[in-house]
Parts: structure tokens; sequence; C-alpha cells
């Protein structure tokens, strides 16, 4: 980074990709236990399947920061431990186990074999191990393959060999996998096309004549070398191979999958081949051949079968039949090939069949599935067809087959895991009046697709919700003696009374024998010693004996306790005279007051003590929290009994304190904390010396607008401290990194809460809400965002939010679909012929496909209150929008229109078009429903509108033209060709228009008022391939392009400033342009490679009272954050901190770190805050170890990063 | 004149183990076919360039992956005849 450079960022993840590349299986603790490794983005993850409760979740994740590309399990024969082989664009081979003890990946090899990247030539796209685990190949789509020997030392130590090389030039490779043959030498088999002959024939015909064919790698383990031992012809739309079991298991060789059949192939055996069943009903096109997308083969007890998926998503069950000799024994000889439906499932990009009878289906697009085997589709109706009837040749034409679709019989849903894959718009925007804004984002596509609300907040389930006579000021719960599993009582303070419920099957009010004094309310209730009771009120304190006798010690005259703290042998009391009053537990069970009361210097108005250590008689401190603004911390050793240790000055009287040991992520084990609340709605957290009792290391944050409540709660086996604001709010150690978490619940606001316990609910909270009595848990603390989604029709792939209402526009359109017109009419086709036909939910089957086709529609969607879509149009004609904006016109009094941008009879790739439109369409009803006025035609779609001072601008190809809004069409009234290509994006401030096309990065352009002249000032010098931009200032663009680079762009402020002067812009049209584009360049800020593809970039605020910064969304479900850097000195930290960490924690996968973050140009401007916050994964020593090259200590490093996040974000 | 011939060996040997290393002779075809190539291999290679073009085009991964590979087959179409 140069030190030039005067803008720095701070780059951290909010929320990391869910698109799946790769899932993988296997058992990878070592024990009998399948769990489930996946590959997002940098993402390496590792899952464990639940079987009992049909539920995955993850254990830990690790960002390997590098292009994870392919991932392999292989098993050492005689271990039970699996090993995870990693193909990254390291230009390294990386072997890497999962220790469980520690929870967490531990590299155990890293070969280099050459370039890095992801290139043509590089291996690493496909990965392949002997199913014993022998040997693995690791190939490029390329020529380049390299077999490497996997052994054991005598250690039983894993070892690898140097690479065998097996290239073959000029030969493509479109599918590898590893055959299982036994103990025989290992056999890898390959797709491969090669093309030397086309690239030399002229006429054609060796390209029309070349072949795919099968080849079978054999590494000879005696020779140590590897040879193409067999190669043969197969159908030239071949695209996917499966291993088929070999050895003892069966006949061994391949399933080669193509263009609408699959091919049994073993250089031993004869080829066998079934179509693919295509869909029959009366909107399926008979021609339309489907190809096998994923698949997996699963072995038991002696069988195998297959489940291959086609791109609808239909499933098919494939075996192998086996020839048979006279005693019924199968001979290793193989029959035929059978194929039928299965069930439909979302489309895969992996399937993993789990031992304990789950389908782990890692989606394509959308949430994840994990579906429970019902039965395996072994005696149901439906047709199976058999190779018999069809030539193995792949030459030979056949009669399609065709099968009819049905819900899923043989699966069963038991966890719909939430993924944001593919994320294609968004906003943030605060419609729930809540203190923190929320995201909405557009995802998934086709039938799939949803709009989803992410909030900032944990889950709750409620158990119970009661209402009360009378509004309860606050609550405990306590047991009844020291060996009570459960809490016995509920106890009620109101202003006047105290009630007290007893838990057992039901909760009702306990009127007699409670000893509790009823007429006044209650300050504390704790369960005291072994089996007593104490219950403090403004009076006196109440010590109930178990004999139910009853020790009242009365507050002295003309006083009265205003605060009190307990645990289970200490009682402090605050008097109104601003006294303390300190009781402890004496050996006969009696409370004993200590004979010397301090006084403060103010009044109290909070006290905690801590729990009593274990092994301990006292907690050794007392809080007192006082109307000075202090907390004094006192000593209760018995030699310097009620003294000061320390005192903190704070910026508001404390209104709640809370001494409480909980895990620390700095030293590894417990640490002592003080939490503070301040009337004025601050929490602060500080470390208390368990010693000295000093306190250090405050970290404060603002929860709300009313005074801090604080109790000690448990959650998920951990103590964790509930915090109550205006909001509620829960501190905990984060599940992996055991760092401090502050995360609001998704709750109604409360004003009291406890902890509470029970038979039915082990660890639940107990709270007060209004005259409401509401007991809760939480049941998952490692998901902090929480989403919500409502389905909508098609693709999603822009939405507008209304600019007064709490609504939302979607455009959806989906290419190769037949519109719901075209649909109807064939159903009504096939009605009058065949009468009813069954129609299937499109949700789950997807919708009926044809060339050319496009299906598009605009919808409402209501978020807020009715959680729906609330209105829908459909587009004719076979229009795609393409572009959504609302104008407000001020030729029509500023009324707002809805405009969006069509394309006619698009074709994608090339782009193509007949042209396009722009509707507009006027609200009606609030803006939950519109009417089209008009639509304009364009000569070429219109990829980019914006509403522009009362008018609209539109990107038409090249062009950027304004348009007035006229009775009959739009009214063209300035136009000019302002990009190389094509818009795609427009952004304005003032008279500056922000141009961006699709591969000429952006354009400023500026509009002048009095010529109507619209003038292009200053370019990029780097052609950039636009995604999504935004300005971040008048001068400032941040942008995002399609190969994931984030960047920050900025006009110089010479140019800025002639740009604006006032006049006619004549010296802005008569420059002379600088080579072949505008006169001025911009200048790049930042830089930064974050892999996902930017849509969406907001300048926004995450947290009430946080600052500005930018968040940005990814294509594959990231979300991200760019946080400015105000202070140079926390730069340079972080910056030397980067180094330390890339340097003593180099990434998982072997890839340099800064290399890439630098994958297409060099970093600039830009701190990796997710590679800092690596270091609360470290183990202690190489955490002290950078601590010391810092010259700082753990803790205060820990303190700097995670206040970078919780600053701005979550 | 040993120099010479060591740089073109060693371009010799860069070529052979580098497909795509320019010589003085590079036809436009050789270009272009090494370019387009060199592009669908690192569509293929890069999964949420694959993704983003496959929700563009309505396809599943799988096919796409299979289009991009089915051009780096076909490169820059046949090959200009050679003028002897």
């Amino acid at each position: 980074m140069a030190t030039t450079s005067h803008m720095f960022m701070y780059s951290l993840t909010i929320q990391p990709p869910t698109a799946i590349t790769q899932a993988v299986l296997g058992q990878f603790s070592g024990t009998k236990e399948q769990q489930v490794i996946t590959a997002s983005g940098s993402k390496l993850t590792i899952h464990r399947p639940d079987p009992t409760l049909g539920k995955v979740t993850p254990i830990f994740s690790q960002d390997v920061f590098g292009i994870i590309r392919s991932l392999a399990v292989f098993r050492l024969a005689g271990s039970n431990k699996d090993y995870l082989i990693i193909g990254s664009d390291s230009g390294r081979i990386t072997i890497v186990e999962y220790v469980p003890s520690q929870n967490r990946f531990n590299r155990i090899h890293l070969e280099t074999f050459g370039k890095s990247g992801v290139r043509r030539v590089v291996p690493g796209q496909y990965l392949a191990v002997d199913p014993k685990g022998r040997a693995c190949l690791i190939a490029s789509v390329e020529k380049n393959k390299l077999v490497y020997v996997l052994n054991r030392n005598s250690q039983a130590e894993l070892t690898i060999s140097s690479p065998l090389e097996a290239h073959k030039p000029q030969t493509l490779v479109f599918a590898m996998i590893s055959l299982d043959v036994g103990y025989d030498n290992p056999i890898f088999a390959a797709l491969e096309v090669d093309y030397s002959e086309a690239d030399q024939d002229p006429t054609g015909q060796a390209y029309e004549e070349m072949e795919k064919v099968l080849v079978y790698y054999e590494l000879d383990l005696g020779l140590n070398h590897v040879v193409r031992k067999w190669s043969d012809p197969v159908d030239r739309t071949a695209n996917m191979l499966f291993q088929v079991p070999g050895g003892a298991d069966g006949p061994s060789g391949v399933l080669v999958c193509a263009e609408d059949n699959i091919t049994y192939r073993h250089s031993n055996q004869d080829a066998f081949r079934v179509p693919i069943p295509r869909r029959s009903g009366p909107t399926e096109n008979p021609e339309r051949k489907r190809s096998i997308v994923a698949g997996v083969m699963h072995k038991m007890r002696g069988a195998f079968f297959f489940l291959l998926q086609t791109e609808d998503g239909d499933i098919f069950k494939v075996t192998l039949e086996m020839v048979e000799d006279e005693n019924g024994q199968a001979t290793g000889e193989v029959q035929g090939l059978k194929i039928k439906f299965f069930d439909t499932v979302p489309v895969a990009s992996s399937l993993l069949i789990l031992k304990s009878g789950f389908l782990y289906v890692a989606s394509e697009s959308g949430n994840h599935h994990f579906y429970q085997f019902e039965k395996l589709g072994d005696d149901d109706e439906e047709v199976e067809f058999s190779s018999e009837s069809f030539s193995a040749d792949p030459s030979a034409p056949y009669e399609p087959v065709f099968f009819r679709p049905r819900p899923a019989e043989n699966l069963n849903l038991m966890e719909s895991i939430n993924s944001l894959n593919p994320l294609i718009d968004s906003k943030v925007a605060n419609l729930t009046e809540e203190d923190a804004p929320q995201i909405y984002s557009v995802c998934g596509t086709g039938a799939r697709s949803t709009f989803r609300t992410l909030k900032h907040g944990l889950e709750v389930s409620e158990l119970v919700e009661s209402e009360l006579r009378a509004v309860p000021s606050a609550v405990w719960t306590t047991k009844l003696t020291r060996s009570d599993e459960y809490d016995r009582y509920i106890v009620l303070s109101f202003t006047n009374g105290t009630i007290v419920l007893g838990i057992g099957e039901i909760v009702e009010e306990i009127t007699e024998d409670s000893g509790f004094l009823s007429t006044a309310p209650t300050l504390a209730v704790q369960q005291l010693g072994e089996d007593s009771l104490i219950q403090v009120h403004p009076r006196g304190i109440r010590h109930l004996l178990a004999d139910h006798r009853v020790n009242e010690w009365p507050a002295p005259q003309h006083r009265s306790i205003v605060a009190a703290a307990t645990n289970e042998r200490q009682v402090a009391v605050a008097l109104s005279s601003g006294e303390i009053v300190y009781f402890e537990m004496d050996a006969d069970g009696s409370l004993a007051e200590y004979d010397e009361r301090r006084q403060m210097s103010g009044t109290v108005t909070c006290l905690s003590l801590g729990e009593v250590p274990e092994g301990r008689v006292r907690s050794s401190f007392l809080a007192v929290g006082c109307d000075d603004s202090t907390v004094r911390i006192l000593s209760l050793d018995t030699k310097n009994m009620l003294e000061n240790m320390s005192v903190q000055a704070l910026t508001s009287a404390p209104s709640a304190l809370n001494i409480m040991a909980m895990a620390d992520s700095s030293s590894g084990g417990t640490t002592l904390y003080l939490h503070i609340g301040l009337y004025s709605g601050v929490y602060l957290r500080t470390v208390l010396d368990d010693v000295t009792g000093e306190l250090s290391d405050t970290r404060t944050r603002f929860l709300g607008a009313r005074p801090v409540k604080l109790s000690q709660v448990s959650v998920q086996g951990q103590t964790a401290v509930l915090a109550l604001s205006s909001r509620s709010w829960l501190g905990y150690s984060d599940t992996q990194t055991k760092s401090f978490m502050l995360t609001p619940l998704d709750y109604v606001g409360l004003e009291w809460g406890w902890n509470f316990s029970s038979e039915q609910c082990l660890e639940g909270m107990v709270g007060i809400q209004g005259r409401n009595l509401r007991i809760f848990s939480i049941e998952k603390l490692d998901n902090n965002m929480l989403q919500e989604s409502i389905p909508l029709a098609y693709t999603p792939r822009r939405f507008v939010k209304h600019p007064e209402q709490p609504l939302f526009y979607v455009i959806e359109s989906d290419n190769n679909v037949l519109s719901p017109a075209t649909r109807e009419s064939l159903i009504k086709d096939s009605e009058a012929r065949n009468g009813e036909a069954a129609s299937l939910p499109p949700a789950e089957f997807g919708y009926p496909r044809g060339t050319g086709h496009w299906a598009s529609c605009i919808q409402v969607v209501d978020p807020i209150s009715d959680k729906e879509v609330v209105f829908t149009l459909d587009l004719e004609d076979n229009e795609a929008a393409v572009s959504v904006a609302i104008a407000p016109f001020s030729s029509q009094d500023d009324e707002s229109f809805l405009v969006v941008g069509t394309a006619k009879d698009m074709e994608v790739s090339p782009p193509k078009s007949k042209g396009g439109f722009i509707h507009i369409y006027r609200f009606s009803e609030d803006g939950r429903k519109f009417e089209l006025i008009h639509k304009t035609g364009t000569e070429e779609p219109p990829l980019a509108l914006l509403p522009f001072q009362g008018k609209l601008l539109a990107g038409i190809g090249s062009i950027l033209r304004l348009y007035d809004l006229g009775v009959r069409q739009l009214l063209r009234k300035s136009q000019a060709p302002v990009v190389p290509q094509t818009i795609v994006g427009l952004q304005t401030q003032g008279s500056r228009i922000v141009v961006s096309d699709v591969r000429e990065s952006v354009t400023y352009v500026v509009y002048k008022h009095q010529e109507n002249v619209l003038i292009p000032f200053v370019d990029d010098s780097i052609a950039r391939w636009t995604s999504a931009t935004t300005m971040v200032d008048y001068e400032t663009v941040a942008g995002g392009d399609k190969f994931g680079n984030l960047w920050m762009m900025r006009c110089p402020s010479k140019v800025s400033e002639e740009a604006d002067e006032d006049g006619s812009g004549a010296h802005l049209v008569h420059e002379r342009g600088y080579l072949q584009g505008t006169p001025n360049r911009l200048e790049l800020m930042v830089h930064y490679y974050t892999q996902d593809i930017p849509t969406s970039l907001h300048k926004a605020q995450l947290v009430a009272g946080g600052r500005d910064i930018v968040v940005w969304t990814g294509f594959q479900g990231t979300i991200g954050m760019f946080v400015p850097f105000a202070s140079r000195e926390d730069v340079d930290f972080f910056q030397s901190l980067e180094t330390q960490l890339a340097t003593q924690h180099p990434p998982l996968a072997g890839r340099d770190h800064l290399i890439y973050r630098g994958y297409y140009a060099p970093v600039k401007g830009v701190i990796d805050g997710d590679l800092c916050e690596m270091y609360f994964l470290l183990p202690n020593n190489t955490k002290m170890m950078i601590a010391a090259e810092l010259d700082r200590s753990v803790r205060e490093i820990e303190r700097k990063i995670s206040d970078m996040r919780t600053r701005v974000a979550y | 004149m040993a120099d010479k011939l060591r740089t073109l060996q060693n371009l010799e040997a860069l070529q052979a183990r580098y497909i795509g290393t320019g010589h003085a002779d590079t036809t436009k075809y050789e270009w272009t076919s090494n370019i387009i190539r060199d592009s669908c291999a690192s569509y293929v290679g890069h999964n949420p360039l694959l993704s983003y073009m496959s929700v563009g085009m309505g396809e599943s991964k799988e096919k796409t992956r299979v289009i991009m590979l089915e051009k780096m087959v076909r490169g820059a179409g046949n090959p200009p005849e050679t003028q002897e």
C-alpha cells in the first residue's frame, strides 16, 4: 500500500457467501459420524448433520484467502479419518485435516506444482482421488494432469510423492473421476476432446468429425509412472462421469452422462445405454433433451445405485443389472442399465447421501435442502426404462421416453438452510421504525426466487405470554434449596406489593406459606445457603428459613433500602442515606451484619456482588454505582473490608451493574467482567482484575433510549448478559472465536428480564413487557442475521422502493421460460383434447421451458404489514423487464410514476434484441397497484433508468437520453453518446451524472441546463466491467465489477470545478479528447478483490449512532462493508497487524494473501478486516507473539479489531 | 549467435509449457483462438462468474460450463486457408 494514498478503507464481511461451490462428505473427526465440508467463495466450512433433529449445523468456518476450485476426500487404507484435498488458485495442492479437539483445520501438506491463478493450464479445476486413497490426480481444463502418490511413512503419517505428469497438449477435459478398481493399479477416467486437428483444418471437416473420448489413465505403482491405458469415443455431448463401484462391490467402470442419454462404459465390458426420460405434460416441449447436471453414487451392503439430476431438478435412480450364474450369484459381468424417476429437488451443485439416510442438496440457487429418505423408490409404480430396448451405439437414433413428474414420495424435507445466493439487488432502509435499518434484497432464480428482509438480531422462541392484573416492576426466579435443579418460584414485584408464583406442572399463585412479604415491593430475591431464602424490600431484609421461621432485619429509622445485591452467601444493601450495609452468612446459616457501614458520597443507584467463585466463601468485590456518575469497586476481604479498590468515572449515572465471569478470547479461559448500564442507554463492559479489583479495557455500546437494566442469564451452556433498553440485547461469546458479541433480540422491548429454568425449558428467560409476563428462550447463537422471505414469481432483476410507502417494486424475468399466456393456451388446448391436466407447483418443479421465450412481470412487495406480494403485472409480447425507476415529472406537478424498461425478443449471449420499450405506470391505492399509461419504443433496450431533475434519464445502448413525460409517449429532450459500449447504470448528484458502462468503467457526465446538453468530461483509464456503482460523495464513486473487484474512483478537483462552472459548457465540448476518451481521467482511490461479484453498493449506516459506511452485496450472497479510517495511526496499526498475520498464519490453501487481494490489480487503500479477524482464531502463543511484535497487549489488539466492527455494524 | 540460439530455445520451452505464449509470427487466428480459450477457461474456473452468466442465460451452471468448454473446442472457428 503506497504511503501516498490518503484514503483508507477497512473491508469486512458481515455475512459470508452462502453459495456452495462444492460439498463433500467424510468422517473428518475420525469417528463414525459423517460431516459435510462445503466450499463457498474463499470459505471452507465444516457442518455436522444431526440425524435425530434432521438439521445441519455449521461447526467451524475458515477463510482460506484463495479461490477454492475443487475439493476431494480420501482416506488412507487402515485409517478411520478422512483427509481433505483442496484444489485452489495457489498453484499448490493442499491436504488438510480437521482437528476436532481444537475445532480447527490443520494443513498437513502443501506442494507447489506451478503457476498460480485460475487459468487454462493451471491444475486445480478437476480433482480425483483413488477410492483406496493411494493416489490423486489434479488436472486443468486444458493439457495438464498431475498425479500424486499418497502413502504413509513408518510413523503412520501421510506422505505425498513428487508429481507424475500425464499431460496431453491441445486436449480439453470435460470431466474427470477416479475408477474404483479395488487394489489394482489406480485408474483415472477423463472425458477429453483433442482440438489439434480442427485448428489445422480450414474446411471445418475436422471439427465436424471431432470425437469426445473416454480415456483411462493408469498409475503404475510399481514403475511409478502414468500411462494412457485405454481410450474410446463416446457421445459428443457427454459432460459428466460417475464412478461405478469395483473390486468386490461391483463391475467397476463409469457412467458417461450425455445430452439425453446415459451410458455405462468400461474397458472390459459391453456398453449399455439408457435415454434420460423427458417430462410429459401439455406445456412441455417433447423435443427438449435433458442432460445430467449433478449426481451421486451410493453404496450400501453390497448394492449400489445412482441418483442423477437433470437441469429441471428431476432426480433419476439409475441401477446396474448384473449377469447371474446358475446359483443366482452375481458375476462380474454387466447385463444392463435401468433408469426411473425418483423425485424432484432443487437443482444442485452437489448432492450428498449420508449413511444415516439423509440427502444433502447444496442448491445452485436459493436455500440448501436437507432431506430424509422415506424409501428408496424400490417398489413404486414408476415406469422403469431398461437399456435392453436401446442400442449402445452413441450415433444410433432411438425413440425418446417420457415420465410424468409428481410430488415427492421418497424424500421428506427436514430443513431448508437459508441462502441468499444469488443475491441480485438490495436496498438498505429503515421501514420498521427500529433504531437500526434493515437490508432488503431480492434473491434466487426462477420460481424459487425470494424477496428477503435481513435484520440484525437473534431468533427468540416464546414459550409463555400471559397478562397480569397490574403492571409489575420486576421479576425474579429462585430455587428453594441449593440442590434444586430447576427454579421453583417466580417472584413478581409491583409498586405496592409482591406476588409469588410456583413453578410446577402449571404456574400458579402461591397465597399462603411462601413466607414472602406481600404488602411491599421487592428489591431482590435470593436463595441463600443450603435451604433458606431472602427477600429484600424497602423496609428491610426478610430471611425465610426452611422451617418456616422468618428473621427480619429492619432498615434503620427514616431510611429505606434503595438498592440491593445478593449472592448465595452475601447480601449488600444501600440505604437512602447513602450508607452501605453488608451481611454475610455465617456458619449456622444466619445472616450477620458487618459492624461498620460504609458511607458513600452520593446516592447509591445500583449494586452488584459477583457470584461466589468455586472453592471460596465469598465474592471479594462489591460494585457500587452512585448518582455522581461513578462506579466504585469495594473490597469484601476481611483485611480491608469495604475499602475502595478502584473507581471508574462514567458519562451518566449507572442504572445497573453486574459482575460476571464470562468466556474470554484473550486469555482463553474465563475472565471476571463488570457490566455497567447507564441511565443514558449506554452499556459498558470492563474487565475486573480478580486480585487488585482494577478496571480495564472498557468497551462501550449504545443500546437505546432508555436506562439499561442488566441480568445474568444462561444460553446454550454459556453465561450471557441480558441488557435491556428500548430494545433487548444479549451479550455472549461467539461460538467460534469466543469474542464478545452483543446482539439485539428479535423480540418485544422488555422492561425487566431474569434467568428462568424449568423442566420444560432448561435455559430460558422470564421478562416483563407492560402488563405481560413472558417466558422465552434463545436457541441459536451462531446466526445473528435474521431472514424473512417472500416468494417471487421469476428471477428478480432489479427493484426500487416507493418514495413514501414501505413498498417495493420488483422486476422479474426468466429466459427460455414460457410466459403465463402461452402456458395457459397450451393447457387449454390439451384440456380440449385430453380433459383435465394436473399442474405442478412451479416452486418445486420450475416453469415449462421454451427456447427464445421470456416470462416477465412486475410485482409489488409489502415486506412490513402484509408480508407478501400484493400485486403482479405480467408483461406480454415476449418483453422482458430490464430496468426500473420511480420518477417524479415536473411537467406533471411532480407526480411520481413507475417507469419500467423492457427488451423485446432479447437474446442474452451474444446480446441481441428487437429494441425495447419504456413503460410508464401510474400508481393507485397508495402505490399498492399501478396501471399502464403508455409505452415508448427505443432502438435498444433501456438498461438503466434514473429520475433526473423532474425528468427521466435513460441509457439506451451507448446513448444517454433525457425524456420528459408526454400524453401519448415520452418526449426526447436531449441526448448524447457518452460511453463506448452499453450503459448499464446511472447515478446522480446535482447536475452530475455517473454513467457506468458494461465494460468501460464509469464516465462522469454534466448536464448543462441552459443549453440542454449532456457533456461527458471525465472517464477511467482501465476497462472495468461495471456491475454496480454508488456515489459516495460528489466527486467519488464506489463500484464493483464482474470479476469481483471493488473500487473507488475520484474526479480530480480541478476537473470537477471546471465542469461545474457556470455558462454554456463550450469549454468542455471543445476540449480535445485524450486517447479516444474524454479529456480527463479519474483517479483510483481504492481497489480490492473480493472474489464475489458486487451486485449493489450503498452508502448507509447500519447501527444506531454508527458512521456512514459503504455496504455492498455480492452475487453469491456476501454482504460486506468498507469502513473509512479516521486516523492514520489506526491505519498503521492495522497495516502492521495484517503483515504479521499474513506471515505468522499464512492462508490455509497456500495462496499469498496480498496476491489474492490483488488478483486483478494491486490492492490500494484497503486493509483486509477479514484477515485481521483471523487473530481471534489463533492459538494463544501465536496471539502473544504477534502482540509482542506490535508492542501491544493481546487484549488491546482484540479490542481494536472488534471495535472496528461493532462501531459501525454487527 | 549462441545467445540468440539460447533465447530461441528458451522461448520454445516457454511455448511448449505455457500455451498461448506468442512469437513473432503469431497470426490473428492463433491470437484470437487463444484469447477465446483463455477467457472461457476463466469463466469455467471462477465460480461466481459462471453462476452470474448462468443466471443471465437462464441455464443451470453445469450447462453453462459445457457451453463454455465447447466454445474452447471451437476457438475462433476454422483456421484461414494458408497461402502457399
